[in-house]
């Protein structure tokens, strides 16, 4: 034997315990403090686009000690929100800033314990650069300051004026406006639509019409959707939410619907071939369409209001999570993006809506333009009805009741089911994921 | 533990210099004796433990752990509500999703791998002929199997297209009207399960392929003389020799199916791809227990889905086998074998 017993044995027992090392490998590391010069990796979660990519390089700039990187650039809501739960559930593993959208916000609200309070850090100073009711929804009962309030989804119409000129509807931005002040005007108006058109609809799909009818009739009337305001569900109770199914019914009735389910690759191709004519455009959703739709569609969109007028739809926070090891350096961050410049710049880059008054109010947003949708002054369009926003609550499982209410929808679209069977489903499903 | 004790004991007279050379050489003989002996007692142990090790952290751990989270009313916001027996189990059996999820997958399953078999079995019988670049055949019939099963899906689900795809466009050629895959239950099982075939049925083939390879070829030779055509052959030779093969393939293909995810996800695609569709009509079993385990974070139910799926395989697993036992008998009695 040239290899020794001990050579051989070693191995063995190296192999096990370099198996079982590799299971315990990842362990901690050392915790380091936030100090001086010390480098820093921040990690920013999110989802879709929140236009920071500007500011990032601004901040490193004046911080050299800190980089910044941004998770999740473009993943769906839907994808996003359970893996942060996860993160938050194991301690570990979400970004030093995570980005929290209104309607899940009430859930991490309800685990406010794993989130900083950002008092500790300062933000009660910037509770003036915020509207009331957005500083408000990011403050839990007790005062905690969870959540830096981002953007707001001012809502307005997105419509292609290419589909309408063929269609013979007026094209001109104020003319759509005047063409629909109601939903029945705009019912009205795809049926003329598709009388000439044949191979579009006049919506994309009937799921992101209901969200823009449910949270303006929420808007105006009692200010809640499924939940009320003590966290009960009222899916079958509140007149709303049947009063904006039934409406979005007659929407899909009338055959206005391309029945293209909404972040499918369906859906995004809709955008490219020209396959619906409007589009429920909450002030995040023209960056979607930009990046869906192409260069090759530049100046054939444009923004008209929406019918029924304003509301709100969509809009986000920033929190920093317990389990972080820079929380200071998180904070000072997460309060740089919200701050009304770091509003201002994210709304230039993706067009997402302030929720800073100071930023609202800024020239740079109120004399915007969006080149790619015909230079449709987006800042009058959006900025206009923000300040005035009435908001909307949103109950602690409203994904997933909006789930079973969009696969509803879906369901009627698709030919599978009545409205009637439809809405008796959603509600019974509603009551099933809510319990 | 020993051999620390036995590199202390190596280190401690080697540092002041060796007063007898030939006690030292007797004691090490001593020593080696007893080492060879615990060596070969011991190093297979010691051998196969990281996959035990590996196994007992990945395998058996979180198995207990399942069943033990499975009998607790537990979900993410509201915490560990404590014990409550069986509840989770009966109330399963209740849920007209969880049935429904249970009635897709094994739809699913016999959709995809029975036509999936046969075909397998039909091709490994054609590459196990003389034929011209037979290795790059038998390598080619491998190709969907390595590619990415995300990638697959994608490009199934353009296919699939009701707008824009390719079987829609090819179905219109024909006179047939755009279907949207989607929005049924036979459509969109149709869809998934050409999906799983594409990626599985050169994998069978293979290892069909190889075990007719070990039938000797005097068989067919007497049958052939016998005047038995090459489809009597085939069913009658072919098929019962490769019964102890066949019943792997449907075995691995029974826990592959079951198990069915990925395809069905990527093909519904969205914000609610995990529901499998406007009427949950492709929601598979495990797609079901992730959205109840990590979209809704009810622990304790989603674990009792868990159990209740691996429950599920081992019924259809060993139903199976014995199908397949007695088809394969029925056969190789017919031919006389």
């Amino acid at each position: 034997m040239t290899v020794s017993w001990r050579r051989r044995a070693f191995a063995a027992v190296a192999l096990s315990m370099g198996a079982v090392l590799a299971i315990a490998g990842c362990s901690k590391e050392p915790a380091g403090g936030g100090g001086g010069n010390q480098k820093i990796n921040l990690i920013v979660d999110v989802f879709g686009t929140f236009g920071y990519e500007d500011l990032y390089r601004q901040y490193m700039q004046a911080n050299p000690n800190v980089t910044i990187q941004e998770r999740g650039t473009g993943a769906n809501l839907g994808d996003y929100t359970p893996k942060l739960t996860q993160y938050l559930a194991s301690g570990s593993g979400a970004g030093d800033v995570v980005a929290i959208e209104e309607g899940t916000l009430v859930q991490f609200k309800a685990q406010a314990d794993k989130f900083e309070d950002l008092k500790k850090y300062g933000a009660d100073a910037d509770a003036n650069n915020f509207l009331p009711w957005k500083w408000e929804q990011g403050t839990t009962p007790d005062g905690k300051i969870l959540g830096l309030g981002t953007d707001v989804g001012g809502m307005a119409m997105c419509y292609r004026s290419d589909l309408f000129a063929a269609a013979g509807l007026p094209t001109a931005r104020e003319d759509v406006s005047k063409l629909w002040p109601t939903w029945d005007a705009y019912i009205a108006a795809g049926k003329t639509f598709k009388t000439k058109v044949k191979d579009a609809g006049f919506i994309d799909a009937g799921t992101n019409t209901f969200n823009l009818i449910l949270m303006q009739m929420a808007g105006n009337g009692g200010g809640y959707t499924y939940y009320d305001k003590s966290n009960n569900l009222v899916i079958d109770t509140n007149p709303v939410v049947k009063q904006a199914w039934d409406k979005t019914m007659e929407v899909i009735g009338a055959g206005l619907s391309a029945n293209l389910q909404s972040w499918t690759d369906g859906w995004t191709a809709g955008f490219k071939n020209a396959k619906f004519a409007t589009i429920a455009c909450p002030a995040w959703m023209t960056g979607v369409i930009k990046g869906n739709a192409g260069d090759g569609a530049a100046g054939k969109w444009d923004i008209a209001a929406a019918p029924g007028g304003g509301g709100n739809w969509g809009g986000s926070f920033l929190a920093v999570p317990s389990q972080g090891k820079n929380k200071a350096e998180a904070a000072k961050l997460a309060r740089f993006l919200t701050s009304p410049q770091g509003q201002i710049a994210a709304f230039k880059s993706k067009g997402n809506l302030p929720s800073s008054p100071q930023a609202l109010a800024d020239d740079a947003v109120k004399n915007a333009v969006n080149d790619y949708f015909t230079n449709a002054p987006t800042g009058t369009i959006y900025g206009a009805g923000a300040t005035a926003l009435k908001p909307v609550y949103l109950g602690p499982k409203n994904q997933d009741v909006r789930d079973q209410v969009e696969n509803a929808i879906r369901s009627v679209e698709q030919g599978n089911k009545t409205p009637d069977a439809a809405w008796t489903q959603a509600v019974a499903d509603a009551k099933k994921v809510a319990s | 533990m020993s051999l620390h004790l036995d590199a202390g004991r190596r280190a401690g007279p080697a540092s002041p210099p060796p007063p007898d050379a030939t006690a030292r050489t007797l004691a090490q003989r001593r020593w080696s004796s007893r080492r060879g002996r615990f060596d070969h007692k011991v190093s297979p142990y010691i051998y196969v433990a990281p996959f035990f090790v590996l196994f007992g952290v990945f395998g058996l751990y979180p198995l207990i752990y399942t069943a033990w989270v499975s009998l607790r009313n537990w979900d993410y916001i509201g915490g560990d509500k404590g014990f409550v027996g069986l509840k989770n189990y009966t109330e399963l059996l209740k849920d007209d999703w969880f049935t429904g999820a249970v009635f897709n997958t094994v739809g699913m399953f016999i959709v995809a791998t029975v036509p999936q078999l046969l075909l397998a079995l039909m091709l490994a019988y054609a590459l196990n002929r003389q034929m011209r670049a037979r290795t790059l055949f038998r390598m080619g019939i491998l190709v969907p199997n390595i590619t990415s099963v995300v990638a697959v899906g994608i490009i199934f689900a353009q296919l699939f297209s009701r707008d824009w795809g390719l079987i829609n466009w090819v179905l219109g050629l024909v006179g047939v009207d755009p279907i949207d895959w989607r929005a049924s239950q036979w459509a969109s099982w149709t869809a998934i399960s050409t999906m799983v075939d594409w990626r599985w049925t050169g994998y069978n083939s293979l290892i069909f392929l190889a075990a007719m390879q070990a039938i000797p070829k005097d068989l067919y030779e007497s049958a052939a003389i016998d005047g038995a055509s090459t489809w009597r052959q085939f069913w009658k030779i072919t098929v019962p020799m490769l019964r102890p093969t066949i019943i792997f393939a449907v075995i691995i293909s029974t826990i592959g199916g079951l198990q069915l995810f990925t395809e069905p996800l990527v093909f519904i695609g969205g914000n609610g791809a995990i529901l499998g569709g406007s009427e949950r009509q492709a929601q598979t079993v495990t797609m079901y227990l992730v959205e109840t385990a990590f979209r809704r974070f009810d622990f304790g139910y989603g674990a009792a889905i868990a159990w209740l799926l691996f429950l599920l395989i081992l019924i259809i697993s060993i139903f199976n086998v014995w199908l397949v036992r007695r088809l394969a008998a029925y056969g190789s009695n017919k031919a006389g074998v």
